[in-house]
């Protein structure tokens, strides 16, 4: 593909019911689309459960990615947003031996705080765009993290 | 009413008013099979190997436009079968295959048989179940033949563990499907529909480009009356054949890597293209920058993932083909016949410059001769399956196909194997027309062991084996875009075919000339029992024209011009 690769979000909306999000990964999988990132959780109080994928490729094959998600069967709804608030969670493991103040610090910058102590490590979490999570995963590079989980984003459109 | 899984599985069958099943039986689906032996509400048609039970059904539901029916084992029961159902999702086939499973507690412990059967059939079904609860079944199965006949067709599988199918539970059918999730657009927007038919007013030189979608809609005859009322000429893909009646002024032929040369050239030269449930396959478009480079695109589909996938409709209309057709019969005002008069002599133009021909010029039979033979002794009387290669395509340029439904061979996978199985499914849906099965001595040993099942339910499949000795088409693209380095392509070991069909008990021939064929056609036709009659053709025809793959529409391969005698 010659066409401009692009990073997307895209919602979807399925019914909560055994190898479902097979489907959707193996539909990726299948035609060689990447997914940067993907969350599930259920959504309170119904049969549904909200994906939010991210993945990256030209506008058409985002059309193709968006109409092949909603040719499946137990797919409600897909969103191809544009206009969205976006975060992620990020969680990150320090030495006990690292500056404290400063991780606290770094971490309020970017939506965050300390969030356990315990006998040999630090633990931080920050909640943010995932632009600036990783800006934060940059900064937070000379306290020697042991270990970082991302969540991947979650997004609701405006 | 109490009842077991099994004996749902019977229940649900009759009620969808199925008269026929293909299948295997097996460890896992024994409690179903049980039940079979038991009722008298269908038949039950033993294929020789699972992928040929796929096809069977496949073949049925081409030729009825009905929900085929197979019952397999799990394990090796059902890998045997993936490549039917891949055969069936690729071509839009509506299926519902049953399939038996380990029993739950079994499941995820490498069992006797198991195999993680929806994870296989995932990517080459419309929609799969595994069914863990009896009490689930009877709106998982109402589900299924809902899912395989509704939209854009296609295979559903239903894997039921064998605890399951020995469960007792509530049965009731009496119940409307709803899915929430699944609602297929049928009606297309009238605004779009005004739309198009004002740009086909416009245009100067439209084609109809006509697709499989419009058999799968059972739209025949509104795309009849639609082409004759515009008088726009059409081009049919592979998938399309006998949409529009052969000897249809207006079909100017088959277009695509073996299209016609006036199909491509006027797919090449039209400014408006009017797509019809198709899908731009590649075998169709050849280089997708060049393919009707100058024009603008209608494009219905029921499918909204066909649409501008991979080229861009200016008019797209998702939609059921019949019921968008019916529409636009109600848009006809400004649109004159009259005016396409110039456009349809170029096309005339183009045919008499080439037209889709073939030498007599060998020892041998040529292959071609023998596909046109057939149309003229048996025509309409006879539906038509073929296996995969040059005699497949050979038998799309040269029958003259007269309806929809008429012709039966796997387009989108292109599958050797499939002829002689979908005949058997095609003559139990259609018993009045002869079976003919249009095959090569390739293709046929891949699902020889049908014979048997053809012998053993006296299903009349009359096979035409048009022998070259040769793998002919990677043959051909040896001889063309290879140097001639023929590896693995020589067939020259071969069975006795004649004595192979005798030794299932069917009947034979070999044939070499003209009036031998003829006489081997109508004893075999007349005789009403399963016949091989292997033909005897030249070596090295190549089929012709030719795009070669990856090339221009308008840039064919064409037969060498020869002085007429």
């Amino acid at each position: 593909m010659t066409e401009n690769s692009e990073r997307r979000v895209v919602s979807v909306i399925v019914i909560n019911e055994a190898s479902v999000l097979s489907r959707i990964t193996n539909l990726f999988s299948g035609r060689g689309y990447n997914i940067t990132s993907l969350t599930v959780a259920p959504i309170p109080d119904t049969k549904y459960s909200r994906l939010t994928i991210v993945t990256a490729g030209s506008v058409r094959v985002i059309e193709q990615i968006t109409k092949q998600l909603h040719k499946l069967i137990p797919v409600l709804r897909v969103y191809e947003h544009a206009d969205i608030v976006e975060k992620e969670m990020a969680l990150v493991k320090f030495p006990i031996t690292e500056n404290i103040t400063d991780i606290d610090t770094l971490c309020q910058a970017y939506n965050g705080k300390i969030v356990n102590v315990g006998e040999s490590v630090i633990i931080a979490m920050v909640a943010d765009e995932p632009k600036r999570v990783e800006n934060f995963l940059k900064a937070i590079k000379r306290y020697n993290p042991k270990e970082i989980v991302r969540s991947g984003a979650v997004a609701l459109e405006r | 009413m109490q009842m077991s899984g099994a004996q749902m599985v019977i229940e649900a069958l009759i009620a969808e008013g199925v008269d026929t099943v293909f299948g295997y039986p097996g460890g896992a689906i024994m409690n179903v099979y049980d039940e079979i032996y038991k009722q008298n509400g269908f038949q039950h048609i033993l294929n020789r190997h699972e992928q040929a039970s796929i096809h069977a059904a496949e073949g049925y539901a081409k030729a009825s436009g009905k929900v085929g029916v197979a019952m397999i084992t799990s394990g090796p029961g059902f890998t045997n079968a993936v490549t039917g159902l891949a055969d069936a999702y690729m071509d839009s086939v509506p299926l519902v295959v049953i399939s038996g499973q380990v029993p739950m507690s079994l499941i995820g412990t490498d069992g006797f048989q198991e195999i993680d059967a929806i994870g296989i059939s995932r990517p080459c079904t419309k929609h799969n179940y595994l069914v863990t609860d009896a009490n689930d079944l009877p709106r998982i199965l109402k589900e299924a033949f809902y899912i395989a006949s509704s939209g854009r067709p296609g295979p559903v599988h239903v894997d039921i563990p064998k605890d399951v199918t020995a469960q007792i539970a509530e049965f009731s059918y009496d119940f409307k499907v709803e899915l929430e999730t699944y609602k297929p657009h049928v009606k297309g927007n009238p605004r779009q529909i005004k739309k198009a038919m004002d740009a086909i007013a416009k245009a100067s030189r439209p084609l109809f480009y006509l697709g499989g979608g419009i058999i799968n809609a059972n739209a025949g005859e509104e795309v009849r009356e639609l082409v004759h009322k515009t008088g726009i000429p059409a081009v049919e893909t592979f998938m399309a054949r006998g949409v529009l009646d052969s000897k249809d002024e207006l079909l100017v032929g088959m277009l695509g890597m073996h299209g016609s040369y006036a199909s491509n050239m006027a797919m090449s030269e039209t400014d408006l293209v009017i797509g019809l449930g198709v899908r731009f396959d590649d075998r169709v478009t050849g280089k997708l920058s060049e393919f009707a480079k100058n024009a603008d695109v209608i494009h219905v589909d029921i499918d909204p993932a066909s649409i501008s996938k991979l080229v861009n409709a200016d008019y797209p209309i998702v939609g059921d083909v019949k019921v968008v057709t019916q529409e636009m019969l109600h848009c006809l005002d400004g649109i004159d016949a009259a005016n396409y008069e110039p456009w349809r002599d170029t096309i005339n133009n183009f045919n008499d410059l080439h037209p889709l021909t073939f030498h007599e010029d060998s020892e041998r039979l040529k292959p071609q001769w023998v596909i046109k033979r057939v149309g003229e002794l048996l025509g309409d009387d006879a539906n038509i399956s073929t296996d995969v290669g040059q005699h497949q395509m050979w038998a799309a340029q040269f029958y003259p196909f007269s309806r929809s439904r008429q012709f039966i061979s796997s387009g989108g996978l292109g599958t050797m194997g499939f002829g002689f199985p979908a005949a058997i499914g095609v003559k139990a849906a259609s018993p009045d027309k002869v079976s003919i099965n249009f095959t090569g001595d390739g293709s046929i040993l891949m699902n020889v062991q049908e014979l048997m099942t053809a012998v053993e339910k006296k299903i009349p499949v009359v096979n035409i084996i048009l022998n070259n000795n040769f793998l002919g088409m990677v043959r051909q693209w040896q001889t063309l875009f290879y140097d001639k380095r023929h590896s693995e392509t020589d067939l020259s070991v071969q069975p006795d075919f004649v004595k192979l069909s005798e030794a299932f008990g069917g009947i034979g021939y070999r044939v070499k000339t003209k009036e031998e064929f003829d006489a081997a056609l109508k004893d075999a036709v007349e005789k009403n029992v399963v016949a091989f009659i292997e033909v005897i053709v030249e070596r090295f025809e190549n089929v012709m024209p030719m795009v070669p793959a990856g090339g221009s529409l308008f840039n064919m391969m064409l037969l060498e011009k020869k002085e007429t005698k």
